[in-house]
């Protein structure tokens, strides 16, 4: 039943004759989570951008054929005096109301129309520069929800975000991953996602450490020649979460 | 008060170019690119003098050598990693310097500074015609642009190709500048793209009217500059610019 969406052989990307990425070897089947993590500077993001063919890079990336990819960026750098809406910003992507009211709605904005005002005067007409980080992260994951992709690539989804709002992001990684059957490589440095949520992990140091299921390649000697020194890390879930089906 | 001098044929070229050039103006300064278009400005002048040297409509002059200008900068720009900027910073000079040496002396002041009051019909025709495709085409181009200015990787993923907009985007500033030239000169084509761009900004709170706004004050300054240059009898090119500048001072003050 599992059907292979992506390959990756022998990935090796190198900026200026510094070697950034090496080894990287994995597969990902459809409706599957892969946790990419790894120390800062190791290389996360620069096999996003390899995946998504963005960088030039030896060895094979091969997707199957005539998949959608939707890209959440870790952050979107905007400029304060930039003058673009939120609506301005989606229609960007897709020019259709519905699928933009569909994407929102998708990331926890309520669209009924009773609260058509809120979320027009809150949400819509509100300039990209003015939301907070967690809004921001939604609007993003609803850009890149538009047009139905197959397959999501999310850098660090909860990256300065609050508590609160990184429930909210995870609640919805959770949904899209259930009721969608959308295959998700997500780009984390909280293990606690990697054990609730991953089917695969890989562990990044410009090199693969490690790849395989999360319960039995994270084991604290993967995680020291990770992160270096001594890691001590306490996997614990929650007894009030609500994601224990996993 | 005399407005009966005042030519037709200028108020109209004055309208469409004013609205042309707020509205792709706007767009350069989103991308930055507020003192690139007044340098890339200056690389019409041997246009102009060639065009005054052997007698053709120096509008067609300076859009060849700001064609060739535009070519040049992005292909060193595809093989070096140096940005436009500095690379226009290397064209403008040189072709300022080329295009004082050609210009024959009386016409200088001319060609720096703009005559519209000797716009003729095939100018107003010309202006009237490239304005609309300007706004057009820029209309085509907004999307990708405005994206590939937040994000280049948001822009790739979306399928957006940065290097073709880049260069259709060069290409409409290239035209804008030698439509422009005519009523405000090499020297202050700059400011008619730049200033009401800055101006929007102070009171647009959405992209599209930023963008409109833009296009409606650069059409204000330049057919306001054109009637009171003619009623003090000035040189147009300085007042459309001072017109402009007074519209900023006052958008300071209703600032979103």
């Amino acid at each position: 039943m599992s059907q292979k969406i992506l390959e990756v052989e022998d990935l090796f990307v190198s900026f200026d004759n510094t070697k950034v990425l090496e080894n990287i070897n994995f597969n990902l089947n459809k409706g599957e989570v892969l946790a990419v993590i790894g120390p800062n500077g190791s290389g996360k993001t620069v096999l996003f951008r390899a995946l998504l063919g963005l960088i030039p890079y030896s060895g094979k990336v091969k997707w199957k054929d005539g998949l959608k990819i939707g890209y959440v960026p870790q952050k979107l750098l905007i400029d304060r005096s930039l003058p673009l809406t939120v609506r301005e910003f989606l229609k960007l992507r897709s020019s259709s109301k519905t699928d933009m009211l569909q994407a929102i709605s998708a990331v926890g904005f309520d669209i009924e129309p009773a609260r058509q005002h809120h979320l027009e005067h809150h949400i819509l007409n509100r300039r990209m520069s003015f939301l907070s980080g967690g809004e921001l992260q939604k609007i993003l994951i609803a850009w890149s929800l538009i047009g139905d992709p197959d397959v999501l690539l999310f850098d660090e989804p909860t990256a300065g975000i609050d508590i609160g709002g990184e429930q909210t992001i995870y609640n919805l990684l959770h949904e899209l991953q259930d009721k969608r059957q959308m295959t998700i490589i997500i780009i984390s440095h909280d293990l606690n996602v990697v054990y609730q949520y991953a089917n695969n992990v890989i562990c990044l140091n410009k090199n693969q450490v490690c790849f395989g299921e999360p319960h039995s390649v994270l084991k604290p000697e993967d995680l020291s020649a990770l992160y270096g020194g001594e890691t001590k890390f306490y996997h614990h879930i929650h007894p009030d979460s609500n994601s224990t089906d996993l | 008060m005399n407005f009966n001098s005042i030519n037709f044929l200028q108020l109209i070229s004055a309208l469409f170019l004013g609205l042309a050039s707020g509205y792709l103006g706007s767009f350069m300064v989103l991308r930055r690119m507020a003192l690139v278009g007044d340098a890339l400005s200056h690389v019409a002048l041997p246009g102009v003098a060639l065009g005054l040297i052997f007698s053709f409509n120096p509008m067609f002059g300076a859009f060849a050598t700001l064609f060739a200008g535009i070519v040049g900068i992005w292909l060193i720009e595809q093989k070096t990693d140096l940005s436009t900027e500095s690379l226009v910073g290397l064209f403008f000079t040189v072709a300022l310097a080329l295009g004082v040496l050609l210009t024959p002396e009386p016409e200088l002041l001319e060609a720096l500074f703009g005559d519209i009051s000797r716009t003729s019909t095939t100018d107003t025709l010309l202006a009237v015609i490239f304005s609309l495709v300007i706004i057009f085409v820029m209309r085509k181009l907004s999307s990708g642009l405005i994206l590939g200015t937040i994000s280049p990787d948001l822009a790739k993923t979306a399928g957006v190709k940065p290097a073709r907009i880049n260069f259709l985007f060069m290409l409409l500033v290239a035209l804008i500048v030698a439509i422009g030239i005519k009523s405000v000169g090499t020297l202050l084509m700059g400011a008619l793209v730049v200033i009401p761009a800055i101006a929007s900004k102070n009171i647009s709170s959405s992209m599209a009217g930023y963008n409109w706004n833009s296009g409606i004050i650069g059409l204000l300054s330049l057919t306001a500059g054109i009637i009171i240059a003619n009623i003090f009898g000035l040189v147009p090119g300085p007042i459309v610019v001072l017109v402009s500048a007074v519209i900023f001072f006052v958008t300071l003050a209703f600032r979103k």
